[in-house]
């Protein structure tokens, strides 16, 4: 059973501020901030906030399941008080109160809700017509100016199918056309008319990169980079000009002397991310590309949060476990592209036997839906093989380890009092390839039961012209 | 070497067998001889120079067969080099049969085929009328040895994607079809006026009109991709029209007309795990399988992803999940396709005279959990080894081993 370092890692780096952990405060209307304030922070910029609200919900008590918390244990007939949003017990007897609504949980199985680290909803939505094809900024090979919840779109009717199968949150992020493709949304994924709604309050933001062949194929007849080292030459030429822009920045923000250096998006995201303000997020394939980019966050001192499809990682799992850096990877995707050449199915779990922080990720608007579907899958081929994975381990790939990833590990991704009331009752085991997601509660609210069509939330898209999905969808 | 292997003697014991055309046998034998099912049942006598596999505990089923997808026909999806899938020239390439294209040492076959999908359909994509699609089992070390049928259909679109080619109307879509059988009609009438020149020019070349005349006296199926209702509806009009047999290949919103797919008798290949919409099939979902099952149509599951051909049997699970008897995806994936495609004399059961393909599981061959301990194609056993295994060995323990 892997310890629970990573909460005080987080803690200790400050990523989960006051705010992050009470999400359900209200955030106050922000008053235009003076121009001081304002270029003194750079990411959380105080006129795009998150104006995500909990939404009130009576108590809730889940009984005589099995209970999967993602923290080591599996309780057999055990209970799940939510309540105001929170987590309030779990166990074996748990005391419920009077007006706690009781879910009968016999059969049933109970996870933390599931976490996306790797999604294109909203910025590539369903119907997938060029209308709606906004994940790609492909202008120009650096474009850390782009945010991805600049292109979400709240009504992609993927998004509730998407919660149907227990998704509670996603990262969002701009696709990987470009070396450097701009921020990433981590969203709260409950129905809402805007992006601001759906934006988990105090979640730090991702700078998605992207190695090999993408860059190259989209840039190599329009000026460059058209080579992997023309791209390792790419992300250095920016982030060296970023390194200059923070000095200047971090000197101006001590002294105020003077007019403040003019301001620059592009190197604004990026000095964040050499500030340690914001985590990387790197679409990189093969091993030997990996161990390239770690080179590079070591020479700009930054880290990278996760290597993300990674399909190589377990040929230098060691390397990424020593680097404390995750792989958010496929099951068994391969061979779509040269690069993905050599995946194997066993490829979380070599990380998780080399001591390293894999995850199960999508990538996909199909694959999202049945995330615990493809966890099984890789723990499966694993145990197979003859890697003693655990059957928290695969729980923990697709929740609390993508928590971790978005720095939100002590927020989400655990069954355990405190918690964010993000909980999934299947109809059996989440590793049956027969059991479905019966009811998703996010932040404590039911926004998904199979069995009721009064919580089967459909976007204004479905609306007359997708027909109704009837109770079994 | 082959005749070797050919003339072995195989008795796969103790295990619960599927035979797909008949109820489950518990505690019975599998007896292959000579590539082909000896005798399958509980009082099968194992001759002495039988090898013998000990299957108690597992589930014995036939080798599962996708119905879809381009398994032999690539190798990596963005090396164009290593597609043979399509006919980038022609909107009407009938004549393409995508035989010549297969490649028998592909990585994917033995990728594949180790976990229990023993034989699939290698379709031609794209345009209006893509080609000839051809079944193969999953080993050999040519193409005809590869080859179980060829062809198996005729594979049209009647879709979006397509309709570019003729205009920009899935009306046109129709018409030009309609014109093509039209004309190949008359070329099958008239070839001697056609190459003495004495006829009009026709809608397509010689070579593809003269390949649909098979199609068109009944011979060889159309098999039309086909999603949006109103699509699956020409569909069955221009195959009652000129009387075509007809399979329909996707059929996303066939749910919405179950009873008219099976007032027509026109078997459905479906993929369970589509339901993402597009303006293509805004109907599209998860239990599309199962209600077309449920109103009687035959339906086969297709893993139109080739890397993960070996994903089918999550398939099956999935369409389990939505609503098809488990018995109902085991046939889905074996004695239906093997229906639909012609071959069912040979394949898609275990009974006295089919080809063996067998495979031993550890358990339910949709469930995750299950792995697959032993392969047999045309009575061979295969090793349970990939490229993907090597990588696997090499790596397990890091360094690597070199």
């Amino acid at each position: 059973m892997r310890p629970l370092v990573y909460l005080t890692l987080v803690l200790s780096t400050g990523c989960a501020s006051a705010g992050a952990r009470q999400p359900s405060t209200p955030a106050p209307v922000q008053a235009p901030a003076s121009q001081a304030a304002a270029e003194s922070m750079s990411v959380d910029r105080a006129q795009y906030p998150s104006t995500y609200r909990r939404h009130p919900n009576p108590p809730v008590l889940i009984r005589n399941a099995t209970i999967m918390t993602a923290t080591g244990q599996e309780i057999r007939n055990g209970s799940v008080l939510l309540k105001d949003g929170r987590i309030v017990a779990v166990g074996e007897k748990v005391d419920a109160p009077a007006d706690a609504g009781v879910v009968d949980g016999t059969g049933k199985y109970v996870t933390p809700g599931l976490i996306d680290d790797h999604s294109h909803l909203g910025v590539y939505a369903a119907p997938g017509t060029e209308a709606e094809s906004d994940g790609n900024e492909a202008t120009t090979p650096v474009t850390a100016e782009v945010w991805a919840e600049h292109s979400f779109w709240p009504q992609d009717p993927q998004i509730p199918l998407a919660i149907a199968g227990g998704i509670t949150t996603i990262q969002a992020l701009p696709g990987s056309a470009n070396l450097i493709g701009g921020r990433s949304a981590i969203l709260k994924l409950v129905p809402a008319r805007t992006v601001q709604e759906m934006k988990f309050p105090g979640a730090r933001y991702g700078l998605k990169m992207a190695c090999g062949e993408n860059p190259k194929r989209v840039y190599g007849r329009r000026g460059g980079p058209s080579t992997r080292m023309g791209n390792m030459a790419g992300y250095r030429s920016a982030f060296t000009q970023a390194e200059t822009y923070r000095r200047r920045w971090d000197i101006w923000r001590k002294d105020h002397k003077g007019d403040p250096p003019e301001r620059n998006l592009r190197l604004e995201t990026l000095a964040e991310v050499l500030r340690g303000n914001m985590y990387v997020q790197n679409h990189c394939y093969r091993a030997d590309e990996m161990a390239q980019m770690v080179d590079l966050a070591h020479e700009f001192g930054f880290k990278i949060r996760s290597f993300h499809h990674a399909v190589e990682s377990y040929k230098i799992a060691d390397l990424l476990a020593k680097e404390g850096t995750s792989v958010s990877v496929w099951a068994d995707w391969w061979g779509f592209k040269e690069e993905a050449m050599d995946g194997i199915q066993q490829n979380a779990a070599l990380n998780q036997q080399a001591g390293g922080r894999p995850l199960i990720h999508s990538d996909s608007p199909s694959g999202i839906q049945r995330l615990n579907q493809e966890a099984a899958k890789a723990m499966y081929a694993g145990l197979r093989a003859g890697i003693p994975i655990t059957r928290d381990q695969a729980l923990r790939w697709i929740t609390v380890n993508p928590a971790w990833t978005l720095g939100l590990d002590s927020i989400v991704g655990t069954l355990e009092p405190g918690k964010m009331a993000d909980v999934v009752v299947w109809s059996g085991d989440p590793f049956s390839v027969y059991s479905k997601a019966v009811q998703v509660y996010n932040d404590g609210w039911l926004v998904y039961d199979r069995n009721d069509a009064a919580h089967q939330p459909r976007s204004d898209f479905e609306l007359g012209q997708v027909p109704a999905p009837g109770s079994d969808r | 070497m082959i005749a070797v292997l050919l003339a072995q003697t195989i008795a796969i014991t103790g295990g619960t067998v599927y035979p797909v055309s008949g109820p489950k046998i518990a505690n019975a034998t599998v007896l292959i001889r000579d590539g082909t099912v000896a005798a399958v049942g509980t009082s099968v006598t194992v001759p002495a120079d039988a090898k013998r596999i000990d299957a108690a505990g597992k589930w014995v089923t036939p080798g599962l067969i996708d119905g879809g997808g381009q398994m032999g026909l690539v190798e990596i999806g963005a090396v164009r080099g290593t597609r043979e899938g399509a006919l980038a020239s022609d909107s009407v390439a009938a004549a393409f049969n995508v035989a010549e294209g297969l490649n028998p040492a592909s990585t994917l076959v033995p990728i594949t085929r180790i976990e229990g999908v023993t034989t699939a359909l290698a379709t031609p994509e794209e345009h209006l009328i893509s080609g000839q699609a051809v079944l193969i089992d999953l080993d050999g070390g040519t193409v005809e040895e590869m080859l179980v049928k060829s062809p198996v259909g005729v594979v049209a679109r009647l879709n979006e994607d397509v309709k570019e080619e003729v205009g920009g109307s899935r009306a046109g879509l129709a018409q030009r079809l309609r014109r093509v059988f039209n004309d190949a009609l008359e070329y099958g009438r008239r070839k001697t006026d056609y190459s003495h020149g004495q006829m009009q020019r026709l809608s397509a070349a010689a070579a593809d009109l003269d390949a649909l005349l098979p199609l068109l006296r009944g011979e060889v199926p159309l098999i039309a991709v086909a999603n949006r209702k109103s699509d699956i509806e020409t569909a069955l009009r221009i195959a009652r029209e000129y009387k075509v047999k007809l399979i329909l290949a996707g059929a996303a919103e066939g749910w919405q007309m179950a009873g008219k797919i099976t007032a027509a008798g026109v078997p459905v290949l479906v993929e369970p795990l589509d339901n993402i919409p597009t303006y293509d099939a805004l109907g599209i979902r998860y239990e599309n399988a199962a209600l077309l099952a449920r109103a009687g149509v035959k339906v086969a599951l297709m893993e139109t992803d080739t890397h993960n051909a070996r994903n089918l049997r999550q398939q099956a699970g999935n369409a389990v999940s939505y609503g098809m008897s488990w018995d109902q995806a085991l046939r889905a994936v074996t004695l239906s396709p093997a229906e639909m495609f012609g071959v069912a004399d040979r394949y898609g059961s275990l009974e006295p005279g089919k080809i063996a393909n067998v495979v031993v599981w550890s358990g339910d061959p949709f469930e995750f959990t299950t792995g697959v301990e032993h392969v047999f194609i045309r009575g061979k056993e295969m090793p349970l080894t990939s490229r993907q295994t090597e990588l696997f060995e090499r790596y397990k323990t890091l360094p690597p081993k070199y």
